[in-house]
């Protein structure tokens, strides 16, 4: 097999590899809806939308460390 | 110590807001006169011919597009982070004297720079690189600039009290990644005086002057790895991320979808990468190349009209806000041109349209709807959304706003058309050839055809410019407009008639 044929198969699966990447996370965000610290993602919208300095963090660094 | 309640601190978005517009208007000044030049050859020597070396085409050329690219845009988007990035941080600059040092140094250093490439470039001192004109010591002193915003990113990173970092964050710690590493790679040169030639005599010309560390095909290759790079890292990607803070805390809507906002990030950073040979097809690179630069151009519509439709979505139940918010009307434009010109640039990518395309107007003219409607009306919007927030006062008149919108719409419509028009008579001109090959016309038949179209173009960005003109009397009036309250800035922009 020369080199041409095994840079072939090399682009071949790295294709398939980082399609199946980025529909697994694309079934991730879909199926799971929320990030590993429970917060919805669509919540995080709110990062702009409520950010006056006196608003409430959707997830606080403070609450990590009261963990 | 007095007790003030925290507050957020735009001392340094604000100095940027004003190189923004200053720069501004040098760069798309430049820009019109430029169009002036191609149109009327005269205008090159308007000054008399002793100065002509400092008003001629080639010498101005690179001071439109770095004044724009380097100064208008970078300044824009430092502005605009040094104000969203407190915000969705939820951390004030105020509460870190270092952060807050960091930020100042970033703004002077950065306008030292600004003013050694005016100069430079004026004296023609320049690499010869396109959009990489910069001598070695500039080179040197933008890294050390960029590594100072990058402390001053991840400082407010560092003290932030969200956890999480939102959509627009990504953005621009991709925009800092991106612009490092390419500009870093571009711009491996080797000052002449380093330099020894075969009987071993050394010390080659001005102390300032350097060769490019990479030749031939391998120079062009990372050039154009490069040069697309920053229309992807410079003109694109912190663009998004302030159309994705902008727009919703403009309209009061929540991004119509967050999931599709991070997919699209992870789309647009792998995809754009791979897409700059497109700028060599039909050139002496392997075709591989341009094939593969040609596929992932086309794969490129997806992550940005992900992005492009997530932002008019955004606007879903709420259009009516298209029609009586000025502000809202440049964004919702902005992000329609970005669609437009992301799927025209894949177009002009594939082989085939390519070989009309290349080396013509069109290029130019698709440029120019993705820097005039997107970046620019963007950035524009951004100022607009800020300035009341960070004058405390309305914007000055909101008519004025409205008429800025309308002529610049139009200077873009004129721009574009007449290059798409002037690109496409000029490939299929070239092209045609009689029955034994021979050329059916010679370069100087293009340019008497071209002449009309180029004058339309000329007219085109003169409005534009008037626009911007209207836009920055309309921030210097707005700081002294009426004085709002607090609760004035929640959403929708404040703004007097």
């Amino acid at each position: 097999m020369g080199i041409a044929e095994l840079q072939g198969y090399g682009y071949v699966a790295l294709t398939s590899l980082l399609v199946l990447i980025l529909y697994g996370y694309i079934y991730h965000l879909y199926t799971k809806k929320r990030d590993s610290d429970g917060h919805d993602y669509e919540e995080y919208s709110n990062m702009a939308l409520r950010d006056d300095i006196d608003d409430a963090p959707v997830s606080a660094i403070s609450d990590d460390k009261e963990k | 110590m007095e007790n003030r309640p925290l507050e957020y601190d735009y001392t340094v978005a604000k100095m940027f807001m004003f190189a923004t517009i200053a720069l501004g208007i040098v760069g798309m000044l430049v820009g019109v006169i430029l169009a002036f030049e191609l149109a009327f050859p005269g205008v090159n020597t308007i000054l008399g011919s002793g100065v002509a070396e400092y008003t001629n085409f080639s010498r101005l050329r690179p001071l439109h597009t770095d004044a724009i690219i380097f100064g208008f845009t970078l300044s824009g988007i430092f502005a605009t982070w040094y104000y969203v990035g407190q915000r969705v941080l939820k951390v004030s600059m105020a509460e870190s004297g270092l952060l807050m040092f960091l930020g100042k140094l970033h703004f002077w250093l950065y306008l030292v720079i600004v003013a050694s490439v005016v100069v430079t470039l004026l004296a023609g001192i320049t690499t010869s690189k396109e959009y990489a004109e910069f001598e070695w010591p500039i080179d040197i002193a933008v890294v050390i600039v960029w590594v100072v915003w990058g402390m001053s990113i991840f400082g407010l990173i560092g003290i932030r009290r969200e956890k999480s970092l939102y959509i627009s964050m990504w953005y621009y710690i991709a925009t800092f990644l991106g612009i490092a590493m390419l500009y870093v790679f571009n711009n491996m040169e080797i000052p002449t005086i380093l330099g020894t030639n075969g009987i071993g005599e050394s010390g080659f010309g001005d102390w300032w002057h350097s060769v490019s560390m990479y030749a031939g095909a391998n120079d062009a290759m990372v050039q154009w790895w490069y040069g697309h790079n920053a229309v992807a890292f410079g003109l694109t990607v912190p663009i998004v991320a302030m159309i994705y803070y902008f727009l919703p805390k403009e309209s009061g809507q929540a991004i119509y979808s967050y999931k599709l906002s991070l997919l699209s990030f992870w789309g647009l950073m792998f995809v754009y990468i791979w897409a700059g040979g497109h700028h060599l097809i039909y050139s002496t690179i392997p075709d591989w190349v341009q094939t593969m630069a040609s596929v992932f151009s086309v794969i490129l519509i997806l992550p940005s009209w992900g992005s492009a439709i997530n932002m008019l979505l955004t606007m879903k139940g709420e259009w009516q806000q298209v029609a009586s918010s000025p502000l809202i009307k440049f964004m919702v434009l902005g992000s329609t041109f970005y669609m437009f010109s992301t799927l025209e640039g894949p177009i002009q990518a594939i082989k085939s349209v390519n070989a009309i395309a290349h080396f013509t107007d069109w290029i130019v003219g698709h440029v120019h709807d993705g820097t005039l409607g997107w970046v620019g009306f963007m950035i524009m919007a951004s100022l607009f959304h800020m300035a009341p927030r960070v004058f405390k006062r309305e914007i000055y008149s909101k008519s004025l706003m409205a008429t800025q919108f309308w002529i610049q719409t139009l200077g873009v419509v004129l721009y574009f058309t007449s290059m798409w028009i002037a690109g496409i008579t000029q490939g299929m001109m070239w092209r045609a050839h009689d029955e034994f090959g021979n050329l059916a016309y010679s370069f100087i038949d293009t340019v008497t055809v071209l002449h009309p179209y180029y004058t339309i173009r000329a007219v085109g960005g003169t409005l534009y410019l008037v626009g911007f003109l209207l836009f920055s009397y309309n921030i210097y009036k707005t700081m002294s407009a009426r004085p709002v309250e607090e609760s004035e800035l929640q959403n929708a922009s404040p703004m007097g008639a």
